[in-house]
């Protein structure tokens, strides 16, 4: 936070204060990085995402290690433990719903937050690093809610397991090596589920560890906006406290609205009926399917008949994301004034819905056509539209400044939003 | 939330309307985080279960001997249950109290008309090891880790242990039997 | 914006409706009927007097097969189940027994206790899957919530939402199974073995029919009338409650304090807005959502 910290404007006042910031300089990082950083004056409620995002790796983590105060990690007591945390624990019913729509909320907002990545642009020069720390998140983000949906032991739990460890199995030459070094035995067993509660629990730590760089990047570069162009003057930006800070708060109360819904009414919408049938080795369900979160990527490894192809074009599909920045040619950050790429983008986006509806069918009949259809215009997009579209699409004019698109060009608003100065340092290299 | 009511508070009715707006989400947002902290808290207590199987307990008596020392668990504690001989009966009940570290009369470590029994928690007061029965200089238990001593009713004889080995509640049902964990035949909290 | 958003939902729904929507696809049952449950909804609550009586029917009918390892004696008399005393759950269990180790080491029975869990009608559950031809009856504990059926588009979407949400699909369904035996339809072809019912996927089930009218005596009213009828119909409402309850017994207490929660961030939103919106007046505020009029006048 090197860059944003020559921006502070904290001068320690007390004797105290003073002794402790000449030998480490922590709250003038805490002040540079959330009080005084610039930040767009434009910014919509897309942008409180990250607030939300961090509110809930927060919720995971507290909930997640409260849990495991009770939870018992053996394919013998696992599904029972869950059950006496519901039943016997104070409160555990409400730790526990809160931890499991909690990973579902969690997704919620971490694909608002990536499709508005998509929408303005903002994996662009010269945020790439923040962007792929973004996508090591999420993948991180992934394999701690497939391990953690193991935890429970019921049947979805098991054949999710079983299926997900046969798909590492499928890479050539070590998969079968892999494959078993997962599972401590010869099939999914008590070692497996011992193993992968250990990791459940250090993989949200290393999500916290990336999420620091994350922001750090951000703080670096400065954020993007729906303009998609720099902070220019301090006109154009507003100190980070008061007020994205106020912002964040609201947009995270809004969210919890939506979050406890699910955990008080509908606890169990999200989650599927089989998981409270404890893991039967010798029978699977009719139907199996992952959390909805996971459905657009098991349609794409479905959509293809053959092992390794599907588990390849799985990976590929959330991989692609990370070249992202190089696939797109536009000069042009965000899609207010890509009048083509906007359509693509919404077709995008809708494609990505179909193909987590399509992820919930069996696979069979139309429904497998429909899902290679929608794979291969997925890999399209990224290989064919976002360079393409770049090279022809004529933009719109993009405003002059960040405070016309508050304002309309030409008009003048009372008072500045930062303190003359502050905002130089990100706004030079946007 | 308390510098921004700072900077913005001006005078007039308009000033202290918004302040009263700052403040009374500021504290809107301080009971929402305290409310959350109470089901983690509460979550840590014994739970339904535990507390459920934690119901009386019934010893028989019948096959223990004079001088013998028998252990029973309840609610995961360990519970001494002693038979003491006519001998440690008459020394004990001689002790002078001026000589106890805890002064209790012999009447209060036992139930009246049962005054062989000795019914005690098992884990020294000091810093809960288990002291070793049969030993010592007391007729009692002298604790192997930090060399606490209690005679044979389970007083306190020699630090560092403060105090003597606290009763549970229990009650006789008849001269062979006894109930840990009722006290004259009502349930313990 | 707009016409891309519309262009987007229309090929969304012409993708849908191309596939081929089937509501039952995959399960081979047919839908449960809907059926109307006191504990349903944001308000809802069990009936103390019905769980009672589901109790009763799992007691006389159910429990010879099916466990339900998980409910303890005690959840009988505690807070939002079916609302016996404590002197009544303590007389009930003592007419079980469960098996402990004495202290020889050997397996000697005694009295339950309210702490101990129900006893299972078998020993374990290859000996349950011994006694019933190979599958052993699935334990109840959870059942309520272990069982569903396929809603489908554009149902489900509803099923989440205040006012026309739905949760009790398990429930539903344990009701239509109890109503569901009868003559397989003409064609159909039986396996040696079974029974055949409608709700269940496949049709065939190891289960024969478990209820019958007036099968359960249930308790009178002062005037010696019944209180409900005697029927399939209300033992199969009754049962299903029961297991709601039993698959999630802090219901009650979880409804009445989400009401609270949600309330209070509602309120807390509400402030923060107006907080927002005060701290914001200094800098004009900033652009919601997108402004297309405004990039159009470049």
């Amino acid at each position: 936070m090197s860059s944003a910290h020559a921006t502070s404007t904290y001068v320690p006042k007390s004797r105290v204060a003073k002794w402790f910031e000449s030998r480490l300089p922590l709250v003038g990082l805490v002040h540079s990085s959330f009080v005084a950083f610039p930040v767009p004056r434009n910014l919509n409620y897309f942008y409180t995402f990250g607030a939300i995002l961090i509110a809930f790796l927060g919720i995971q983590i507290i909930t997640g290690v409260w849990l495991a105060m009770h939870y018992d990690p053996s394919a013998a007591n696992a599904f029972e433990s869950v059950e006496h945390i519901m039943r016997d624990v104070n409160y555990g019913w409400l730790l526990r719903y809160a931890h499991a729509n909690g990973a579902s909320m969690f997704f919620v907002a971490v694909y608002v937050h990536i499709f508005r990545n998509l929408y303005y642009g903002s994996y662009k020069a010269p945020r790439e690093v923040l962007y792929l720390l973004g996508v090591i998140i999420y993948l991180l983000m992934m394999a701690t809610a497939f391990l953690g949906y193991t935890l429970p032991w019921g049947q979805m739990s098991f054949w999710g397991a079983t299926v997900i460890t046969n798909i590492l199995a499928a890479i050539p030459v070590v998969g079968d090596t892999i494959q078993s070094l997962l599972w401590g035995g010869y099939s999914v067993g008590n070692p497996t589920i011992n193993r992968f509660f250990s990791l459940h629990f250090l993989l949200p730590w290393m999500i916290a560890g990336v999420v620091v760089l994350h922001v750090w990047a951000l703080h670096v570069t400065g954020q993007n906006n729906p303009a998609g162009i720099p902070i220019k003057s301090s006109k154009d930006a507003v100190p980070f406290t008061p007020y994205a800070t106020i912002k964040d708060v609201f947009a995270v109360v809004v969210f919890m609205i939506l979050f406890a819904w699910f955990i008080f009414y509908q606890p169990n919408y999200l989650g599927h009926a089989d998981n409270y049938v404890p893991a039967n080795p010798s029978v699977t369900p009719a139907h199996i399917v992952p959390e909805w979160y996971f459905l657009p990527f098991y349609a794409i490894l479905r959509a293809v008949p053959d092992k390794l192809g599907g588990v390849i074009l799985m990976f590929g599909a959330v991989l692609i994301l990370a070249f992202a920045p190089w696939l797109d040619t536009s000069r042009v950050r965000s899609c207010n004034y890509r009048p083509v790429y906007r359509v693509f983008f919404w077709v995008f986006t809708a494609n990505a819905i179909l193909l987590g509806w399509l992820g919930a069918k069996p696979p069979e009949g139309g429904y497998v056509i429909a899902s290679q259809l929608c794979t291969a215009y997925y890999f399209a997009h990224f290989l064919i539209v976002m360079p393409l579209v770049g090279l022809f699409e004529t933009p719109d004019r993009v405003p002059g400044s960040i405070l016309e698109t508050v304002t309309g060009p030409g008009k003048q608003v009372s008072g500045s939003g930062m303190p003359a100065g502050a905002a130089a340092e990100p706004a030079k290299r946007g | 939330m308390a510098d921004t009511t700072a900077t913005h508070a001006t005078a007039g009715p308009e000033g202290t309307k918004r302040d009263f707006l700052f403040l009374a989400t500021g504290a809107g947002l301080a009971v929402g985080v305290g409310a959350v902290a109470w089901p983690f808290v509460a979550s840590m207590a014994p739970d339904a279960a535990t507390v459920a199987a934690g119901a009386p307990l019934d010893v028989d008596l019948s096959p223990i001997q004079d001088g013998q020392i028998v252990n029973v668990f309840w609610r995961g504690k360990l519970i001494f249950v002693r038979k003491l001989t006519e001998k440690e009966v008459t020394d004990m009940k001689a002790v002078p109290l001026d000589q106890m570290i805890d002064p209790a009369p012999f009447s209060a470590r036992v139930k009246a008309g049962h005054d062989q029994w000795l019914v005690s928690y098992g884990n020294c007061t000091h810093l809960g090891c288990v002291p070793i029965g049969h030993s010592g200089n007391f007729e009692g238990w002298a604790c192997p880790c930090h060399g606490s001593q209690f005679d044979a009713v389970g007083r306190v004889r020699r630090g560092p242990a403060p105090t003597n080995l606290p009763i549970p509640p229990y009650a006789f049902s008849s001269d062979t039997k006894l109930t840990i964990g009722e006290e004259g035949g009502k349930a313990a909290a | 914006m707009r016409i891309a958003l519309l262009a987007a939902a229309g090929l969304l729904a012409a993708a849908l409706g191309s596939t081929g929507l089937r509501a039952e696809d995959g399960h081979g049952g047919v839908n449960p009927p809907r059926e109307k449950w006191s504990f349903a909804g944001m308000f809802g609550r069990f009936d103390q007097a019905q769980l009672q009586r589901g109790f009763q029917v799992y007691k006389e009918v159910c429990a010879n097969c099916h466990s339900m390892k998980l409910v303890a004696f005690r959840n009988l008399s505690e807070e939002g189940g079916p609302g016996f005393s404590a002197a009544q759950v303590k007389a009930l269990a003592e007419t079980y027994s469960v098996k402990e180790l004495d202290d020889s080491g050997s397996e000697k029975e005694r009295p339950a206790r309210p702490a101990d869990r129900f006893p299972p009608p078998f020993p374990n559950d290859k000996a349950a899957a011994a006694a019933n031809g190979g599958k052993a009856p699935p334990d109840f504990s959870v059942l309520a919530k272990a069982r569903t059926y396929e809603r489908g588009f554009p149902w489900f979407v509803f099923d989440a939402l205040p006012f026309t949400g739905y949760s009790e699909q398990g429930v539903d369904y344990i009701h239509a199974l109890l109503n569901g035996y009868e003559d397989p339809p003409k064609g159909f072809e039986m396996p040696g073995s079974g029974y055949y019912n409608k709700y269940y996927p496949g049709h065939v089930i190891a289960m024969p029919n478990p209820l019958s009218e007036g099968q359960i005596t249930y308790p009178k009213d002062d005037k010696g009338q019944p209180v409900v009828p005697e029927t399939v119909e209300q033992y199969s409402h009754d049962v299903a409650a029961f297991m709601a309850w039993a698959a999630e017994p802090h219901m009650m207490a979880r409804k009445a304090l989400g009401l609270r929660v949600i309330l209070f961030l509602i309120v807390l939103a509400g402030l923060l807005y107006y907080v927002k919106k005060q701290v914001w007046k200094k800098v004009g505020g900033e652009v919601h959502g997108l402004q297309p009029e405004l990039h159009k006048t470049y």
